[in-house]
């Protein structure tokens, strides 16, 4: 028997990845150093300089294309678009976890353990800074996804998923306001999370099964020449679909998307819905294109049907909700719907356009979620509609900014979404997917009503008794908006350098 | 004077005109009012020099070219050219503006309301309304076409009465759906054409593609273009918006917006799609006709005076619609000189509407009588509108009016001779509107209002006359702009592929010229 080798490592290409990781351990260990009273400044400090460093290093290695550590990790130019794209909206999203000028101490509880009710729990709710672990679970959660886009094995895909996924639903149950919501809501996202997981294992062995390894590129090599019954491919392929569709919130894997939007605290909300999704399409994006491109006469009317019914699903639902963080949540689902057109074009316009539009997406979205938190009354965010009545009168600037992101979303020209929209859309017909582009369309129609209705409210109903006071964003909240909103016009308006962007790194390694 | 370039800073003028206007203080309503006056006027003296720097003769059909790289990706660039078409409804736009703006002067309840920001808004519209009909490139087109409805949501919604949230909602969705469908439309011709977004590839390019994805995406452009029109049976929109939006945003909302519709099939549909445009003719003419006298029915039973124009403008719509799928130079260009004499006398009716509503605080019918007595030239001068409106000789409408039924009498007999009707309907509903609003004995309830015995003033006066006076001219001698509009209408009939029918009676000569 060969003695057992270490395969060679390029640590250059994994250096964003070890910058993160080694920063979040070092974050678990700054809690018991530090004092308390320092540990938000410390925290927040390292956190945001390991998310630059790991930027630096991804720019650094712009060039590379390479497989390394025996085939587990692919760095090429999705992934590093990918990568870059999670560490800049992973920096602006720990900008909003680490606002505490808006609410004292925070958005978020300061121990969670505390029963809700309790007598020391009215004490914590007033005030007390809230928990610093946040930070490095968030950075934990960064580095998870910067392997999950990267990963060119369906094993390492799988470790990469649960590693991003674990501090997410512990990051859920940390609000302040609404414990039990939240509790729930990460409750409720760690179950079906795990029979995601569940699934995607399950059918990385049948993968293996039909392959006889886990590769992306042995996947590939075996798809085009079977071995084996491809009923195992088929079973496979489906399981593995059904734990990154989850993530991606498809329907019909859908259901956690608002409950767990709704419930959690809103600066990772903002998170889950700008990095989580890179990451998540990252991905699909990868395992479709990469290892399952030779059956895709098989997968894509499956998942064109799928696109179909979130896009419906998103558009519709929306309509009818009252609680703008869960009309963002559907409104976020009828959005997976449309990066999904994107995927299934399966061209290289597919693979740059779905990337321009997760970039562009999750700007918006990030200032959107920045936005709600700054509408409070005394029980916290005043998320429900009829409070934002009228609040256009009261504070124009910021149902100004709403107002845009909003017909951002709509996909009115001159903002980012309807360039990305225009993208994807363009990238399907050339990959002969019409039907998903007027499926697009019409759905875009229903889901121009939510957001409408949402503006209407703001600017041309009278305020009334409840409409809450807007809070003075802090700095930081501040810089979300105003990166957000300027990013949202920049795309719209000159997306050229993004798209040029995407189109030179739009080309997998196998 | 050729070399400058008149078609991007004609549209930037505005915008820029409407951030200036934004940033004055709402305390200092009179400053912003006057900004933004001299500021349209600005833009008209441009459009003038525009005018004279045309060259009629022998000129090509699409001038002021220009072209700047925007997207090389997508190869979307910012090219403005207009033809003669484009030209005349850049004039309108240029004129109607300060117009309005002069007429809204005190439409602003500044309590409640902020005056710059009204008149910002309403700068903004110029901008994205010069855009529209300056684009020679289809994404730069789609892109006017869809941030027009922001300027005019907000008009209406924020400072329209009524009930104005309903209809800058429905407003916004209605157009926004014709958007869309566009959208998907513009997105398969962009793939098929060849990745260009320039308006004469394109139509080189569409020549290649099968039957029925062209019509298909003539469908996508053509639903767009019939909701902004409106043409029938999309139409329920435009008299709810016209009821809601204040008076001058009416006159341009049906005087220029609507427009972009008609000029959108024009420009666009007929080009670009020729085959499908021949095999949908018949449908669109049937809907054109059903409009006409459908609208009209709906405007003689109106007793809300701005819906009542706004269903005139439906029928209108309809003569309009007509004379473009009629398929011969006449009636195009006909219905081209329609595009402009309905945005001078419409536009005319909306306002001098506007200016009895102010007075009376409503618009019912019901709620006039008899004005004509208490205010003679005011009176007199919603008469002329009206006249002008049903196309009465000696004003302009007329003229287009004769030429596209006759224009279209020479193809679509059938046609020409149920849209008569509707000359006679429209007769119908403006003399009944004028009776019983400004004829007969006075409502006695009119005496308890005192504004309604102030008559026109100086202010009111200089908005109505020019129009009034472009109405009488172009009705005598309309020639300076059918020599602009006809080679341009020849031009895209050539794209159409059809050929004028040869005169059977030869003793009979050109009629219209």
């Amino acid at each position: 028997m060969d003695p057992l080798k270490l395969p060679p490592i390029d640590y250059g290409a994994l250096l964003p990845m070890l910058i993160l990781f080694g920063a979040a351990c070092l974050g678990v260990l700054v809690e018991v150093a530090v004092p308390r009273r320092a540990r938000n400044a410390v925290q927040l400090s390292l956190a945001l300089i390991a998310v630059v460093a790991a930027l630096v290093a991804v720019v650094l290695e712009r060039g590379t294309r390479t497989i390394t550590i025996g085939g587990a990790v692919a760095v090429d130019g999705p992934t590093l678009f990918l990568q870059g794209a999670i560490l800049v909206l992973g920096g602006v999203s720990l900008m909003l976890i680490g606002e505490r000028s808006v609410e004292r101490g925070g958005a978020f509880v300061s121990e969670a353990a505390v029963t809700v009710g309790s007598q020391r729990d009215m004490q914590q709710t007033s005030g007390q800074p809230g928990a610093t672990e946040v930070y490095p679970l968030s950075v934990f959660a960064l580095g998870g996804m910067l392997l999950f886009v990267a990963a060119n094995d369906l094993l390492t895909m799988f470790v990469a998923l649960e590693v991003f996924s674990l501090p997410l639903y512990l990051l859920c149950a940390l609000a302040r306001r609404r414990r039990l919501l939240s509790q729930e809501a990460a409750l409720k996202y760690f179950l079906l999370g795990s029979y995601a997981s569940a699934f995607f294992l399950f059918g990385v062995a049948f993968i293996y099964g039909f392959a006889g390894g886990i590769q992306l590129g042995e996947v590939h090599e075996a798809v085009a020449n079977p071995q084996r019954s491809e009923v195992l491919l088929y079973v496979g392929l489906g399981m593995v679909a059904i734990g990154l569709l989850f993530k991606a919130a498809l329907a019909p894997f859908h259901v956690w998307t608002p409950d767990v939007y709704q419930g959690a605290p809103t600066p990772v909300t903002a998170f889950m819905a700008a990095c989580t999704k890179v990451a998540a399409f990252g991905a699909l994006l990868r395992v479709l294109y990469v290892a399952f491109e030779g059956v895709r006469w098989d997968f894509q009317p499956v998942l064109g049907g799928i696109a179909v019914l979130t896009m419906f699903i998103g558009a519709v639902l929306a309509v009818t909700q009252t609680d703008l963080k869960r009309l963002l949540a559907y409104s976020s689902i009828a959005n997976a719907g449309y990066l999904m057109v994107g995927v299934l074009a399966l061209n290289d316009e597919g693979l740059s356009s779905t990337m321009f539009y997760l970039v562009a997406y999750g700007f918006s979205v990030l200032a959107a979620f920045a936005i709600i938190s700054l509408v409070r009354d005394p029980d916290g965010e005043a998320t429900h509609l009829s409070k934002w009545a009228g609040i256009g009168r009261k504070s124009p600037l910021l149902a100004g900014v709403f107002t845009f992101i909003l017909l951002a979303f709509a996909g009115i020209p001159l903002t980012s979404g309807f360039t990305s929209k225009f993208a994807v859309f363009g990238a399907a017909v050339e990959g002969g997917q019409t039907w998903l582009v007027i499926f697009g369309v019409i759905t875009s129609m229903l889901l121009a009503f939510p957001y409408l209705r949402v503006v209407v409210l703001m600017w041309l109903s009278e305020p009334g008794e409840s409409t809450p006071a807007v809070s003075i964003p802090g700095f930081l909240t501040s810089a979300v908006l105003a990166l957000g909103v300027i990013v949202t016009v920049a795309l719209g308006v000159v997306p050229a350098p993004l798209i040029e962007l995407t189109r030179d790194a739009a080309e997998f390694v196998r | 004077m050729k070399d400058f370039p008149f078609l991007s800073v004609l549209t930037l003028l505005p915008l820029v005109g409407a951030l200036v206007v934004a940033f004055i203080p709402r305390t200092k309503a009179e400053l912003a009012k006057m900004v933004a006056l001299g500021w349209s006027v600005l833009v008209l003296v441009l459009s003038v020099f525009m005018w004279v720097a045309w060259t009629v003769k022998g000129g090509e059909r699409f001038q002021f070219r220009e072209s700047y790289t925007w997207i090389p990706a997508w190869g979307a660039n910012f090219t403005f050219a207009a033809d003669g078409i484009a030209l005349v409804m850049l004039m309108l736009i240029a004129i109607l503006f300060p117009v309005v703006i002069l007429a809204s002067w005190n439409d602003v309840d500044q309590s409640t309301r902020s005056a710059p920001a009204y008149f910002a808004l309403l700068l903004s519209f110029e901008f994205t309304m010069i855009g529209v009909f300056a684009a020679a490139d289809i994404f730069l087109f789609y892109v006017f076409f869809e941030i027009m409805l922001i300027p005019m949501y907000f008009i209406i919604g924020s400072f329209g009465s009524g009930q104005k949230q309903y209809a800058a909602v429905k407003f916004f969705l209605y157009s926004l759906v014709g958007g869309l469908f566009m959208l998907a439309s513009v997105v398969g011709l962009w793939v098929l054409g060849g990745k260009t977004f320039d308006f004469t590839e394109l139509v080189k390019a569409t020549a290649s593609i099968d039957q029925n994805t062209a019509r298909w995406l003539f469908l996508g452009f053509f639903v767009a273009f019939a909701i902004k029109a409106p043409f029938f049976p999309f139409h329920t929109w435009l008299p709810d918006s016209g009821g809601a939006a204040p008076a001058g945003a009416a006159a341009l909302l049906v005087g220029v917006m609507d427009k972009v519709g008609t000029f959108g099939i024009l420009r666009y549909c007929l080009s670009l799609f020729p085959e499908a445009s021949r095999w949908f003719a018949p449908t669109a003419m049937a809907l054109a006709v059903i409009g006409i006298i459908y609208a009209a029915l709906l405007a003689v039973g109106q007793n809300d005076l701005k819906r009542l124009v706004s269903y005139t403008s439906i029928a209108h719509f309809g003569f309009i619609g007509i004379g473009i799928f009629a398929f011969t130079t006449q009636a195009g260009t006909g219905a081209v000189l329609y595009m402009v004499n309905h945005g001078l006398a419409t536009g005319l009716l909306f306002i001098v509407v506007g200016m009895f509503v102010a007075r009376r605080g409503s618009s019912l019918v019901s709620d006039f009588g008899g004005v004509g007595k208490l205010m003679p030239v005011l009176a007199g001068v919603l008469f002329f509108a009206g006249l002008a409106s049903l196309a009465l000789p000696g004003t302009a409408p007329f003229v287009s009016e004769f030429l596209v039924l006759i224009g279209t009498f020479s193809t679509n007999k059938g046609y020409a001779v149920v849209a008569t009707l509707g000359i006679v309907l429209a007769a119908a509903y403006v003399l009944w509107m004028i009776q019983r609003t400004t004829q007969g004995t006075l409502n006695p309830a009119l005496t308890e209002v005192p504004a309604m015995s102030k008559d026109i003033t100086l202010r009111e006066k200089v908005v109505v006359a020019p129009l009034i006076a472009l109405l009488l001219v172009l009705g005598f001698y309309p020639k300076p702009v059918t020599d602009v509009i006809n080679p341009a209408v020849e031009a895209t009939m050539l794209d159409v592929g059809v050929k004028d029918p040869v005169p059977t009676v030869e003793a009979g000569g050109k009629v219209g010229g």
